[in-house]
């Protein structure tokens, strides 16, 4: 699987990052060297297997329905980037 | 006192013959004094570690304390810690100052051991070699041109030059086995499941464990007791009492059954490393037990499986870091896109980049089932090969790497051939088995690690077996030079 | 040409639990910004979701109610796209696997008419938090206390084919949910958000026409305008010769239209994956059967008893049991007074009437349902006229007391003693001696003149039927 400039720049923007025009031939690059290399998989023989997504076939424990968690906005906040009241800050969106 | 195992130290802790403020000055002394040449710290915790110091020392007095209370260990900078800077070796999180402990960190704590400092790792704990951290990367202290490996880099040196008797470290493909080989020290790799991921930067969450790493398998033996556990606050973390590992590292090896896969023995391994391997086992077999060849017939197909999942869960993992709630920000973004872009392409070095991009790709529409359903169907093959194994064997035997360390900047230009060096770990994090490396002799003067895998939960046989190994070798006593 | 509309909606519903669903922190309403939002709905690094067991219980109260599957394998997916409520970067939703599949749910339209409309899947989900627009310059403001609110997302088949059923389904989902004590339904806090997917097509065609979904409708009134206006737009488009774009409207409840969606939606690859740090949700037999135990009397039961027991049409019975706060009402009343047509017409009169003018809930009426039915029973026992009956409703409703008390205070009791009445009519005969006369010549109507008198004198507590009988025997004398 080979990958070209536009397809790694449609990748970065659905993955939210900007990558500089000159190192996107590289990107291209590493990325479908990856890809060739994953691409074995494609040769294996799987009908009837199937996905594992967990090492440990468990199944998902439940929490009681207790308030556990108190107000910690004053620390949260003290290392976010930009607030105001209370209020995360980020540049304008439309709907 | 930094020759000292933690199985020393606790000793000369209890009968007074120094306390935990000089074992830990002495700690930051060395820290001091030699880190410049490994990068091995990202931040050192001078004060808090002086407070627990003295907090340890007050137990101590009153007759009370534990194995660890008093002894210096350093956090992988993956693993949260309060009032601490967090950083996971990224730009992104050079800002960030975690609000609460890890699990792990909170155990160890609670066990009185007093933390000196934050290691440096590969971003993210993506790397195989620690030449991916923001922060520079990490020499080897056997050798100032070598890679420590990866991504436990800081973790591994650290140890290795004896600035701390021990580190925690992380293991999503071999990230704490692997340094550990590179480096000539010991490090565990748990369950899946046996230790709590909270608080622990994540990775890959299906592949993510973290672990203990020390000089000896009796001083794994002790973090791993404490680190281990049931944590409400992680639904992957199993609710099963903790062994006392220390407490059965000496059984002996007779009516044990060593395999060896064939596939750990191929084409890539090199030669020296398969000589010590063959060597390590020989040791093994003269201590009682029976060796059986063994295959794991989709060994060879670990890798590229790893590298379809462990993007995938990673690009969603990582998408958190948005620059909105905490950590890195661009300057002055001009709407929301440029925020979000700008921060993660400047936040994030390009090996991140590089892996967030597979993960998005290999999950967008119209590749999932060729890619991600593919890849774990091809993972459960790999763990029901071990569990076909573990009908006939007690542990497994090999490589932990194929290789000793390599050259700093020999693999970063072909991140296919960078990640062939994780090619005997990666196999064990998709099944979620134990595994163990530890020092097995060196080659070129570089060290050498051999790794012991096991079945779910038997990290008390992973123990006995490498203690035992230990007691008949003295690879693991060894000290790089400058460092002794 | 006759078009016909194609609707299916989508209703999120948050659940009712004490706390998040992956965290321990609170989720009522109406606290200062983030203050309920802790590091795992913040999405910090590190911190890991842990499954809320009551969200569980209360789907599948849900699914029960629908006569639905429950499924005992469902799995939670993350859906990725960045957007600044979404903190993770991604929703922890339910996507192959849900946890109720294939339900259904009966609307009453008409009053007596009724349409089965199919569910094809509920699943559990997280909520996002929300963004403030207003009040900030050049600014968005973020305040995530709703982010990780459990929601369950209720899919309708396409099966409604105007507005008003649209509207109908809306509501029986909305009383069920209600019934079922899994949410307070609130629309303005938006406890209960529609959206709905509309076509058109030609009447008779089988295939479905392309259609659009409208975002966030949030009263049945708007649900009821926006899918008119948008069913109205299709048609015209291609009356026109124009084609349907597939794509996300919003309703502007300002201009009464439904306009696009300008983001958040451009791409849609949305790379569902199954969520790591969760494990499968495994739901016991004994589970389902422990809440199977809890489930009160459904909607479609109750009208059923209603109409059999209590003798009442299937209107009135429609109307009783719209929330079970309602119809419970109803029932304390109808028992204390023993006559479910006479509870049923000042419920659904008198008191859903005063309610509506004070704008209040059935659960916060100044006259509870011991009340109303003591003032039930007073009628029953001819000491209060209907009509004097409504003066003692409304001073109970002001707070003076029971019905007992009003009736005491002001003196409202029916004149039922025949001696002291006597007096009054003697009195009033005296005074009125040309119309006697002329009665007694025949001119029998003025009867009511003379009633109308009597009434008068004793402030309408005279016993009318009593009133009647003495004035004639009195006149024919």
């Amino acid at each position: 699987m080979s990958l070209g400039p536009s397809q790694v720049r449609e990748i970065a923007h659905l993955a939210r990052l900007a990558v500089d025009g000159n190192d996107i031939p590289a990107y291209a690059e590493n990325l479908s060297r990856i890809l060739d290399f994953v691409e074995q998989l494609g040769s294996v023989a799987t009908e009837g297997t199937a996905p594992l997504a967990h090492p440990l076939e468990m199944s998902q424990r439940l929490r009681a329905d207790a308030v556990g968690e108190e107000d910690q906005r004053e620390l949260f906040q003290s290392i976010a980037p930009a607030t105001q009241d209370g209020l995360y800050l980020v540049p304008k969106v439309i709907e | 006192m930094h020759k000292k195992t933690i199985a020393q130290l606790a000793a000369g802790l209890r009968s007074g013959e120094f306390s935990s403020i000089e074992l830990t000055r002495a700690c930051l002394e060395r820290i001091r004094r030699l880190d410049s040449k490994l990068n091995a710290f990202i931040t050192v915790s001078e004060e808090q570690a002086l407070a627990a110091a003295q907090a340890a020392d007050s137990i101590r007095a009153t007759g009370r304390g534990g194995a660890l209370t008093g002894i210096p260990i350093a956090h992988k900078d993956i693993f949260c810690t309060r009032g601490v800077k967090t950083s996971c070796g990224s730009r992104m999180l050079d800002n960030f100052i975690a609000p609460y402990d890890a699990y792990v960190v909170e155990r160890l704590k609670a066990a009185g051991a007093v933390m000196v400092g934050k290691t440096n790792m590969d971003e993210f704990a993506m790397g195989s070699s620690n030449e991916t951290s923001f922060f520079g990367p990490v020499h080897n202290p056997w050798a100032g041109t070598a890679v420590p490996g990866g991504s436990s880099g800081g973790s591994a040196a650290a140890v290795a030059a004896r600035l701390v008797p021990a580190a925690t470290g992380t293991d999503t493909g071999g990230s704490i086995r692997q340094p550990a080989a590179l480096c000539g020290i010991s490090g565990l790799k748990p369950t899946y499941g046996r230790v709590s991921r909270y608080g622990m930067i994540a990775f890959a969450s299906s592949l993510d464990q973290g672990g203990p790493m020390a000089r000896t398998v009796e001083d794994l033996a002790w973090l791993i007791e404490a680190m281990a556990g049931f944590d409400p606050r992680d639904s992957t973390c199993v609710e099963r009492p903790v062994p006392r590992y220390a407490a059965g590292i000496d059984a002996p090896l007779t009516g044990l059954t060593v395999g060896l896969p064939k596939e750990y023995f191929g084409a890539g391994l090199s030669p020296a490393v398969g000589d010590l391997i063959q060597a390590a086992v020989g040791v093994v077999q003269r201590l009682g037990a029976q060796i059986k060849e063994i295959s794991l017939p989709n060994s060879q197909l670990a890798v590229p499986v790893y590298y379809v999942i462990a993007p995938a869960e990673a690009s969603s993992n990582l998408s958190r870091y948005d620059g909105v709630r905490y950590g890195y920000r661009c300057s002055e973004p001009r709407d929301l896109d440029d925020l979000y872009e700008r921060t993660r392409g400047e936040g994030f070095g390009a090996e991140v980049k590089r892996r967030i991009m597979v993960g998005t790709y290999v999950l967008s529409a119209g590749y999932y089932d060729a890619y991600y359903l593919k890849a774990q169907q091809v993972r459960r093959m790999i763990r029901d090969d071990f569990i076909r194994a573990f009908e006939e064997v007690d542990v497994i035997m090999g490589p932990t790497a194929p290789t000793a360390a390599f050259d700093l900047g020999e693999k970063t230009s072909d991140p296919v051939q960078m990640y062939l060096s994780d090619i005997y770990t990666i196999a064990v994090n998709l099944a979620g088995l134990p595994a163990l490396s530890i020092p097995a002799g060196f080659a070129e003067g570089r060290p050498v690690g051999l790794q012991l895998i096991g079945d779910f939960f038997a990290e008390e046989r992973l123990l006995n077996v490498g203690h035992r190994y230990q007691q008949e070798t003295d690879w693991h006593a060894r000290i790089p030079r400058g460092y002794e | 040409m006759d078009w016909e509309a194609v609707i299916g909606l989508e209703i999120h519903i948050q659940l009712a639990t004490k706390t998040k669903i992956f965290s321990g922190a609170a989720t009522a309403y109406g606290a200062a910004p983030n203050t309920q939002a802790c590091a795992i709905d913040l999405g910090m690094p590190g911190v890991l979701p842990v499954l809320n067991e009551q969200a569980v219980r209360m789907a599948v109260k849900l699914g029960l109610a629908l006569d639905a599957t429950i499924a005992p394998h469902s799995v939670f997916a993350r859906k990725n796209y960045f957007y600044p409520d979404l903190p993770k970067g991604y929703q922890i939703s339910q996507y192959e696997l849900p946890v109720v599949t294939d339900g259904e749910l009966n609307i009453e339209l008409d009053g007596s008419v009724s349409k089965r409309i199919r569910i094809i899947r509920a699943h559990l989900e997280e909520d996002a938090g929300k963004s403030l627009h207003e009040g900030f310059e050049q600014v968005t403001a973020i305040d995530l206390n709703r982010a990780g609110t459990p929601l369950i997302e209720v899919v309708s088949a396409p099966d409604m084919r105007s507005a008003k059923e649209a509207v109908a389904y809306m509501k029986k989902l909305h009383s069920l949910v209600r019934y079922l004590e899994i949410s307070d339904g609130n629309m303005q806090e938006g406890s209960f958000r529609c959206d709905a997917n509309i076509s058109v097509r030609s009447l008779g065609e089988s295939r479905l026409g392309t259609r659009t979904e409208v975002k966030n409708v949030n009263s049945f009134r708007f649900v009821e305008r926006a899918i008119n206006y948008e069913i109205q737009r299709q048609i015209e488009l291609l009356e026109d010769g124009g084609e349907v774009v597939q794509e996300t409207r919003l309703f502007d409840t300002g201009r009464n239209e439904t306009r696009p969606m300008r983001t958040k939606e451009e791409a849609n690859d949305y790379r569902y994956f199954p969520d790591p740090d969760l494990l499968p949700l495994e739901i016991e037999p004994a589970l389902i059967e422990g809440v199977r135990k809890t489930l009160p009397e459904l909607p479609d039961a109750k009208r059923a008893r209603f109409m059999l027991n209590y003798g009442l049409d299937a209107y009135d019975s429609t109307v009783l049991t719209a929330s079970r706060a309602l119809a419970d009402y109803f029932e304390a009343v109808t028992a204390q007074c023993d006559d479910a047509k006479l509870a049923g017409n000042w419920v659904m009169g008198e008191l859903s009437g005063a309610l509506n003018k004070a704008g209040l809930d059935i659960t916060e009426a100044p006259v509870s349902s011991e009340m109303l039915g003591v003032l039930l029973q007073r009628i029953k026992d001819n000491t209060l006229s209907g009509k004097i009956a409504k003066e003692v409703f409304e001073a109970m409703w002001n707070g003076e007391g029971g019905a007992d008390t009003v009736i005491e205070q002001r003196g409202l009791k029916q004149l039922t003693d025949c001696s002291a009445l006597e007096a009054i009519i003697e009195e009033v005969i005296a005074a009125n001696p040309n119309q006697a006369q002329q009665y007694r010549a025949g001119k029998e109507k003025l009867l009511g003149f003379f009633v109308g008198q009597v009434m008068k004198a004793t402030k309408g507590q005279a016993h009318p039927q009593l009133v009647n009988e003495l004035l004639q025997k009195k006149l024919g004398a």
